[in-house]
This record gives C-alpha cells, structure tokens and sequence, in this order.
C-alpha cells in the first residue's frame, strides 16, 4: 500500500515519474495547493508572464526535446488563456499536458468565482481530456494522460483537477503505465507488408519521383531512412513547413518547401512527377493549392500513421498505415538502385533559375529580409535552433535558412498562431540549454506575446531574439497589395522602441538599419551568453515569393522578381 | 448523399456523448438520430447513429470517431444485412366513432395500445422505420397530438457477420 498524500502530491510524483523536469505555468487561486506542493518537489518551474505564453513554451520544449512539454495554470482565464496553445499544439501534434485548477466539486456548475467548463471548451482542441472529481482516479488520469499525448500521433491532454482533489487524501499508487489501458490506444496499427511491396513496386518503375516530407517523418526519427531512400532511388526530396529538417536543406537531393510560398522548383516538380511519395503529410491546403488538380501527373504513395489523414483530402493509389520509420525499414530492401538523370537534370535548371532571380542577389544597403535570413544562416552556421513566429518572416525563415538537422525550426504550421516564437523559443531554450536558439519574429506577432521578455530576464534564458520590423502586418499587407487593390486596412503597426524596451528588461539589444551592419550585429547576438534582442529595420513593402494565389494551382506561382520592381507591385528601394 | 447507419460501442463514461457529438458538429454533419443505451457488457455503452452524407464523408467520420479515446468500436452498417427497428410512441385524437378504426389500424401494424382516454389513445409501435412512417401517416388522418420516436436501432443479422456484402437488404 502506498503511503497516504494530498491530491496536490500525486500531481508531482506522476510529473516526476513521466521524467518531467520543468513546468511552464502561472499560479492562481484554483491551483494553489499544486503549487505549495511544488516547493518539496525537485523540478523547475518557469513562470510566464501570460498563460498563452506558458502553452507555447511546453509546445517549443517539447518540438525542442522530443519529451512531453507541460503547462499549469489556474481556473477560469487562467485555463481559457491556454487554449490558443492548445489549439497550437492540437494542429501540429505536439504532446503536452496541461494541468490546470478548477473550483471545488461542491461549485462545479454553479458559476463560482473563475468557473469555466474548462473540460468543454478544451474538447475539440485536445486529443483528451479529464475532469478530476475523485482523488482516487488522480493517479490514473495523470498517468493516462501522458500516455495519450505522447502515444500514436502525439497531441494535447488537459487534465482539470477540482481544488478539493488536490488536498484530498489518497494511497492509490500510480499505475504502471503499461497498466493503462484505453480503448484508443489500442489501436495502434502496424504495417502492412503488403502495401509496402505495392508502394515499392510503384517507386521502383517511376521515372519521375519525388518525396514530399512532413512532420511525420520527424515525430518518427525517420530521417535517416528517408535520405536512404532518396539517395538509393535518386528521388528529389521536397517537404512541407513542418518537415523542413528531415533532410538537410543543402543536401543535393533537397528541393526546400514545396506549397504557398514553396520553392518553384519543388512546385514545379510535384505537378510534373508520375510517382509522388508522400511520408506523413497530410495534405493541407497551404501544401496542395487547387485539390483537384494537385499532382496530376502522379500515382501518389502515401505513407501515414493516422488512418484518418488518408483520403481525406487526396485518395492515394497505394496507403501505407503506421509508423514512418518502420514503413521505410520495410521499404528501403525493396527499393532499387536507380538514376534520373533527365528528371534531376530538370529540377537543377529550374533551382539555377530561381536562384538567378532571388532577391539575395540584390545590392543594396537596405536591409532586405532574404539576405537577413541568408545571413543568419552563415553567422549560425546553419546549425540554431529557431523558432519562428507567422507571417512574412516565416516564410522567408523557411525559404533562406537552410537547416541542416531535424527537429531545428519550431513554428506553428498548422493553426498559424500569431505570438508563438519568443515563446516557443523560451522554451526550446529551456529544454536545450546546450544550444543556440533564436526567435525569429515580426514586429507584429512579436508584440502579440512581448510580455515575456519578464520571462527571459527572470530566469536568464539567452534566447536571441531577432524581429523583422518592417512596420506592417506584412502577410496580409502582402494579400492586400495583391488581392484587395493595396488598401492597407489596419495593417501598418507601430512599435515601441525595440531596444529600450530590452533594456528595460535587462536584455542587451541594438537596432540595425543596414547591410553593412548586420553581419557584425548578428555575430555579435550569437555570441552572446545573454539573451540578445536584434531590431531590424527591414525595408517595409517587401513581399515574399514565390507566391501560390489562394485556390490556385501550386504551380501557379507569382514568382520571384528578376529586378526589383519587375513585378509592378514591389517599390524599387 | 444517403443514409448511413452507424453503430459505435464507447466507454460508459461522462462526457462520452458530448465528445461524440461534437465530432459531429464539427464536420458539420446533422445527426438525424441517435440511440444510445447499455449493452451485454457492463460500462460499454452502444450508439447507433443515422447520417445523412455520401460514402467519402461517412468513411471520414467513422475514422475520426475512431480516434476518441473512449471509443470501442465503429461499424458502419449501412451496406450490411442488418435488422433495424424504432419504437415510436404517438397520441391519436379519437372520437367514439374512431376509436375502433385506430384499434383496428394498431392491429394491422402489430402496435399495441398502451393507454386509453376518452378523447384520446397512445398506440406503441416497433418496427423499421418505413413500417413506423406509414403508420404515422395514417395515424395523420385521426389528429396526432403527441408523437415521441426513440430513433433507429441496428443490429447486423448472424449471416451477415463473415464481411458477405448484401446491398440494402432491409429485412423486415
């Protein structure tokens, strides 16, 4: 029998059992006795300055450690202000536990002082979730909820714990987790070898194949077997947002992102293709553009853990279900050494193409953000971990950073949330203290969650954060400039003052305005042991290219300007 | 577009339905019944849903009902041989000269009266749903007052269990 302790103990033993070391929270009336426990419990905790802040920290520490990221917060605001990083984590399945307080049994449902039916507006943005009413099913659900987030394909579990629950008694020990047993987790599917003999066979007999990667391939640690099978079979590799890192980007096989803002040479090379191999991607718009015509050319192979991803948007000739990694140790015997020289030789004219024309080439004194991400890429030699934010920045972070390792850029891909890069990279930070990280943000999406610059100084996390200021709103005052006659509805943005406002936190910063500044400015952040603030003043009407129209086909492309101003949109700077 | 039966064994446990049903919602498919009740096994709970969508988005809600924790099992038994029944319970106006009508139409239909009043009766019937309309709509004829229907229930036949498709077989 175990010996008898508070609700609030149980919390911390199952968070120390599941090898939990740091929690990212905000305390609260509702949670207090979780957090006087604490106190007796050797784990850290980083307090955010706004419960979202503290959701997308467990979210940039799980991308960062491969390990379940939790988040604490109290009742009422304090669990609704999780729910953007639930909803975060939810797209991107991301395993995370968010613990939260609620009001005494004895008030649920009686409009209590910061009552929310937490369990109800989390439904549909968690993969599970659990009221706590008895402290005898304490031990169990938070065992359980490990389990789940981190089982299959990971996600989201909130765990709401009535305040009694937690200085309830209980001698309940925890469960062994292989003593769990939910009926969705018994599901797991296994490979078929039969239809990985098919998917072969399809591989082996195409002339122009082309692997598009997703996250899957890295929640599966299955990069390794992917640049196996792109080099044995001579297959082009383009991934989605999410699986950028699953081989390295200067690989001579990597075609960089394909979709809304993809690499023409990967756009071109997936309505070209007559085998597509798609290795756990789901098909979402920003990838496809126009569905029905999408891959026309091509026999599609998708490779995917979660049965419900197949045919929901494309109908592939040959699913394989399960796990990435294992699928491809089944499929790489069967592969056959092949050459395209024809289809390689097309795909380098279209990249030699597109690099003639890419804006890195520009000379100019202003800071542009293609050659600010390049040269991030060089000062880092291409080897931080960057979490970014959404928007233009993003997409550039994406186009001219060219990673080099899996699990190396953290951002929201799914839900596109605005706000999730400094925070993200606190945590990231936390997580992997052996590393450089950096916040890529813009001045919008960076003044969405700024607050946690109290974050970085209170617990000295020397994130480097670097904000593409150019004054705008920019992705949607680039839809504006194309699809709304340039009316710049509520999209210009003013900013503080960058560099006092670091300062007024503790945290060196300096502001850089030219070219001939930045690489200094930014060797200079990365070589810091502080954290480091970077204001970029970027030149303000710059759009990111190429660029698939919403609905269109993805090889329909506004692509990248030759000269400046040759698209009639861009003002020559 | 057509009907889809589907029958889902989940965990007897709070908020189940509420998952269930917004998964639904979500998808923006309109349930347009839904039975739920306790099976031969202690704390499975057994749904039998009827939707209205074509094959493609019916297979995707059978997989994302599959993706709930709580949930046993899913079948879509729409294109098996099944027996499908519902009870309806309906309060006919009578008159003493229509009284012997509706007791005679009830017989006709196997439903059962199942309280009596001067002015009124509350006929039960069980049946497949087609059996149940039509009864209704002869019930029309007298003034229906109160009518409350439990929704469809399935259970696929014995000889129907070995994956043999029979299209539509709606065994009466």
């Amino acid at each position: 029998m175990t010996r008898k302790r508070e609700g609030a103990d149980v919390v911390w033993e199952a968070l120390l059992a599941e090898g939990v070391d740091v929690v990212f929270g905000h305390p609260g009336g509702a949670v207090l006795p979780i957090y006087d426990a604490m106190t007796k419990y050797p784990v850290r905790h980083v307090l955010a300055r706004h419960e979202q802040g503290a959701a997308h920290m467990a979210d940039g520490y799980a991308r960062a450690t491969g390990r379940v990221g939790v988040a604490m917060a109290t009742s009422g605001p304090g669990a609704l202000n999780l729910v953007t990083g639930l909803a975060t984590a939810m797209m991107d399945s991301i395993p995370l536990v968010a613990i939260t307080g609620q009001v005494p049994t004895s008030l649920l449902g009686t409009d209590a002082f910061q009552e929310t039916d937490v369990v109800g507006v989390t439904l549909p943005i968690t993969k599970h979730n659990f009221l706590v009413t008895d402290v005898h099913e304490l031990p169990w659900v938070l065992r359980a909820a490990f389990k789940i987030a981190r089982s299959g394909r990971p996600g989201p579990v909130l765990v709401d714990i009535c305040k009694d629950v937690q200085t309830d008694i209980t001698d309940r020990p925890l469960p062994d987790p292989a003593e769990i047993h939910i009926p969705g987790l018994e599901r797991q599917p296994s490979v078929d070898v039969e239809a990985v003999h098919a998917a072969a066979d399809l591989i082996n007999r195409a002339s122009r194949p082309l692997i598009i990667a997703g996250h899957g391939v890295l929640m599966a640690h299955a990069e390794r077997e992917l640049q196996a099978l792109a080099e044995k079979g001579s297959i082009p590799v383009t991934t989605t947002l999410l699986g950028i890192g699953s081989i390295p980007e200067t690989h001579p096989l990597s075609l960089g992102m394909s979709g809304m803002h993809g690499e023409a040479a990967s756009n071109f090379a997936l309505q070209e293709c007559d085998v597509l191999i798609a290795i756990g991607m789901r098909f979402d718009d920003r990838v496809t553009g126009k569905l029905e015509e999408f891959a026309p050319k091509a026999k599609i192979v998708h490779f995917e853990l979660d049965p419900s991803e197949v045919g929901k948007n494309i109908e592939p000739t040959v699913a394989v279900v399960g796990d990435a990694k294992e699928a491809l140790q089944h499929l790489l015997p069967l592969i056959k050494e092949r050459h395209h020289p024809e289809w390689l030789r097309r795909l380098q004219e279209w990249k030699a193409e597109s690099q003639a024309r890419d804006a890195v080439n520009l000379e100019t004194e202003d800071l542009i953000p293609p050659q600010v991400m390049r040269e991030l890429w060089y000062v880092t030699g291409g080897q931080a971990l960057v979490a970014s934010d959404v928007g233009q920045h993003q997409m550039w972070e994406a186009q001219y950073y060219m990673h080099q390792r899996p699990n190396q850029l953290f951002t929201s891909g799914g839900l596109g949330t605005m706000g999730y890069g400094l925070p993200a990279a606190i945590g990231a930070q936390v997580g992997r203290p052996e590393e450089k990280v950096w916040a890529v943000v813009g001045d919008g999406g960076f003044q969405m969650t700024l607050q946690e610059l109290g974050t970085v100084a209170q617990e000295n996390v020397p994130v480097k954060i670097a904000i593409i200021r150019n004054g705008y709103l920019g992705m949607v005052r680039q839809w504006q400039q194309l699809f709304y006659e340039r009316r710049y509805a509520a999209t210009p943005i003013l900013s503080p003052d960058l560099v006092k406002l670091a300062e007024a936190y503790g945290i060196p910063a300096r502001r850089v305005t030219k070219r001939s500044e930045l690489h200094q400015a930014l060797k200079e952040a990365h070589d810091a042991d502080t954290p480091y603030l970077l204001d970029l003043e970027v030149v303000e009407e710059f759009n990111v290219y190429p660029m698939v129209a919403p609905g269109e086909r993805v090889d329909n492309m506004l692509r990248r300007p030759l000269v400046p101003g040759e698209d009639g949109l861009t003002p020559a700077w | 577009m057509s009907k889809h039966t589907i029958v889902a064994w989940m965990e007897d446990k709070p908020g189940v339905l509420a998952r269930v049903a917004n998964l639904f919602r979500r998808r923006n498919f309109n349930i347009e019944s839904l039975a739920v009740g306790h099976t031969e096994t202690p704390g499975v709970s057994r749904m039998t849903f009827v939707v209205e969508g074509d094959d493609r988005m019916v297979d995707q809600a059978v997989k994302q009902l599959l993706k709930l924790m709580n949930v046993i099992r899913v079948e879509d038994v729409t294109y098996k041989p099944t027996v499908l029944r519902e009870l309806a319970l309906i309060r006919v106006q009578t008159t003493p000269q229509t009284r012997s009508e509706v007791i005679q139409l009830a017989e006709i239909y196997r439903a059962q009266i199942v309280d009596v009043a001067l002015d009124s009766l509350v006929v039960q019937i069980v049946g497949p749903e087609e059996r149940v309309d039509s009864f209704i709509d002869l019930l029309e004829h007298f003034g229906i007052v109160e009518m409350v229907r439990t929704g469809r229930v399935a259970m696929t036949r014995a000889n129907g269990r070995n994956g043999k498709k029979r299209q539509g077989s709606l065994g009466v």
